[in-house]
């Protein structure tokens, strides 16, 4: 065995960047201790937005990012889960806790049914085929009495804060711990799934099809494992919005802004990279969140305008993300020359 | 013993005949030299063959397991590995990463994975360009890579389509090399190959084709004397 290949075996695995380790480390402990500090009301708001936001946008990434198929329908599956753990509280008094898991199920279980006939369409036919599916989706749930129709759910509320029915009035705090913990663990199951023999292949599927069968790669099969996956990782984001605010209908949790919103932070972020939706979800959802506060309710729709704004500039100058901004040697998959 | 067996195989594009009844066999171990002008259906028999067109008619058997109709990622798991005339590198990421997409077929491990794939890039002698991302390497160099992606699910047989096309002449006789020492290691290797020197230097056998038919199958030095392949394809020069 020559020396360069001797050389190249002994490598680490993974290019373990002391800084990015330290960084992390630092992040979660500080999003940990900081509602310590005594942070009111709105900015828990808006922390929960954002940790929700960047799992949602984490879903659609490893669609998108991963295996290269564009869903413009993911709502849906937000949907899905918000249904599930309401509905099964309503009608039969069960935890949330217990409820999730089987609106993940119902998700992945409708990502196989979306995904086998969908997923053989290529490029703009799949993302119009899910757009209408998301619409569907919505406008089905408007017309089904047994979910309340468009009048939607309304989540009896418990007297105290309950850990098992996931009601916190009191105070925002165990909700901002609640999506903390699901952001971070979704974060590193899809930074795991990118390092996988799965990810890997994913990233074939993507980047050349043709090329991918010719590596044993089974590309249809691949690509609903991508959407089933995604579609799991966005349910327990509805079931735990749905317990946030105890109030859902068709039009808020099917809403087809879901859907462009997810795929905004993740452009903006960087697609297919699984910082991209952290660092897009944390400018977006402030911007948002800021544009209501002094523009009143809906934030008179500037929120979007500035999102089509950044989103151009991004497209024109940064076609890769804001993470393109990071240097390659400080990223995992840096180039050892 | 025959690794591949191609028998009558044929396929239409509207009314043009890109492949016309054609059948050859291949025995384990050898080089098959396809040549032919362009438009003569080469590609496209490599299509057929690995599933990415389906045939009108006839039947492939890679070791007497017929093949004909499967998808093209069950016959590569079967062990028939192929490389591409328009290259297909997975351009975002590094040449190791495509190498390790290949070697993920027989290794679960990640890092038995990855210690194969350096191995095999080792062999085709891009070790430095390792981390490269594909898109950042030349012609030659992305030629390689195919070919060490290919040979990372461990193919018995290797069908290379013209992987000395489109680069410098520096490049050819590492290229050449190369293909040599694929075939010492063990495996079956059908080749297209415009450079008529080049296949009868490695080839064992040659077949030809024109229009879609298959003019001629024998030894390099009974094609070489073949007077319908000169007629359409060597030319009097070369066989003078």
């Amino acid at each position: 065995m020559d020396n360069k290949l001797i050389i190249a075996k002994s490598e680490p695995l993974w290019n373990t960047n002391n800084r990015v380790v330290f960084l992390i480390s630092t992040l979660i402990i500080l999003l940990f201790a900081l509602p310590l500090f005594g942070l009111n009301s709105f900015y828990l708001h808006l922390f929960i937005m954002i940790f929700m936001h960047a799992v949602m946008a984490q879903s659609w990434n490893v669609i998108a990012g991963f295996s290269g198929q564009i869903s413009l329908g993911h709502g849906a599956f937000f949907g899905i889960g918000a249904y599930a753990t309401s509905f099964f509280y309503i009608e039969y008094g069960i935890s949330p806790w217990v409820s999730m898991p089987f609106g993940i199920l119902v998700s992945g279980f409708f990502a196989v049914l979306i995904g086998i006939p969908m997923l053989r369409l290529s490029g703009h036919y799949f993302a119009i085929a899910t757009l209408l599916i998301g619409i569907s989706f919505q406008v089905v749930f408007q017309r089904w009495d047994l979910v309340g129709a468009a009048s939607g759910l309304w989540v009896p509320m418990t007297p105290e804060d309950s850990w098992s029915a996931l009601q916190f009035h009191s105070s925002k705090v165990s909700y901002y711990y609640i999506f903390l913990v699901f952001f971070i663990v979704t974060f590193f199951i899809v930074w795991l799934l990118s390092r996988s023999k799965l990810g890997y292949r994913l990233r074939a599927v993507r980047d050349d099809p043709q090329a991918a069968l010719s590596l044993c790669i089974n590309v249809s099969n691949y690509k609903i494992i991508a959407y089933v996956i995604s579609a799991m990782i966005m349910a327990p984001m509805g079931s735990l919005f749905a317990q946030y605010i105890l109030i859902i209908d068709p039009d808020r949790v099917f809403n087809i802004e879901i859907s462009i919103i997810v795929l905004l932070i993740t452009v903006l972020g960087g697609i297919g990279n699984v910082w991209g939706p952290i660092i897009g979800a944390s400018i977006l959802i402030p911007i948002s969140e800021y544009s209501r506060i002094y523009l009143g309710g809906t934030g008179g729709a500037v929120d979007l305008i500035l999102y089509g704004l950044i989103l151009m500039i991004i497209c024109i100058f940064r076609p890769d993300g804001l993470i393109s901004f990071v240097p390659k040697d400080i990223l995992n998959r840096k180039k050892q020359r | 013993m025959k690794i591949l067996s191609v028998k009558n195989l044929s396929r239409s594009f509207g009314g043009i005949k890109a492949n016309d009844n054609i059948s050859f066999e291949v025995d384990e171990g050898t080089i098959l030299g396809v040549i032919g002008p362009n438009g003569a259906g080469k590609s496209t028999l490599f299509d057929l063959i690995t599933g990415y067109t389906k045939a009108d008619d006839g039947k492939v058997e890679f070791f007497d397991k017929n093949i004909f109709g499967l998808s093209p990622d069950k016959i590569s798991n079967l062990g028939v590995g192929r490389t591409f005339q328009k290259l297909k590198p997975f351009a975002d990421q590094t040449l190791l990463e495509n190498v390790m997409i290949g070697s993920f077929v027989k290794e679960k491990n990640i890092k038995k994975a990855r210690d194969k794939a350096l191995e095999i890039i080792d062999f085709v002698d891009l070790i430095e360009k390792r981390h490269h991302f594909a898109k950042e390497l030349s012609t030659g160099q992305r030629k390689r890579l195919e070919m060490a992606r290919a040979m990372a699910i461990e193919p018995k047989l290797l069908l290379m389509d013209e992987v000395t096309g489109g680069v410098d002449q520096r490049t050819i006789p590492g290229l050449v090399e190369l293909i040599k020492k694929l075939k010492k290691s063990g495996v079956t290797i059908v080749t297209i190959e415009h450079n008529i020197n080049i296949i009868m230097e490695i080839s064992d056998n040659v077949l030809a084709l024109d229009q879609g038919k298959s003019i001629a199958y024998g030894s390099p030095k009974e094609i070489q004397q073949n007077k319908q392949v000169i007629d359409s394809y060597l030319g009097t020069f070369d066989a003078a």
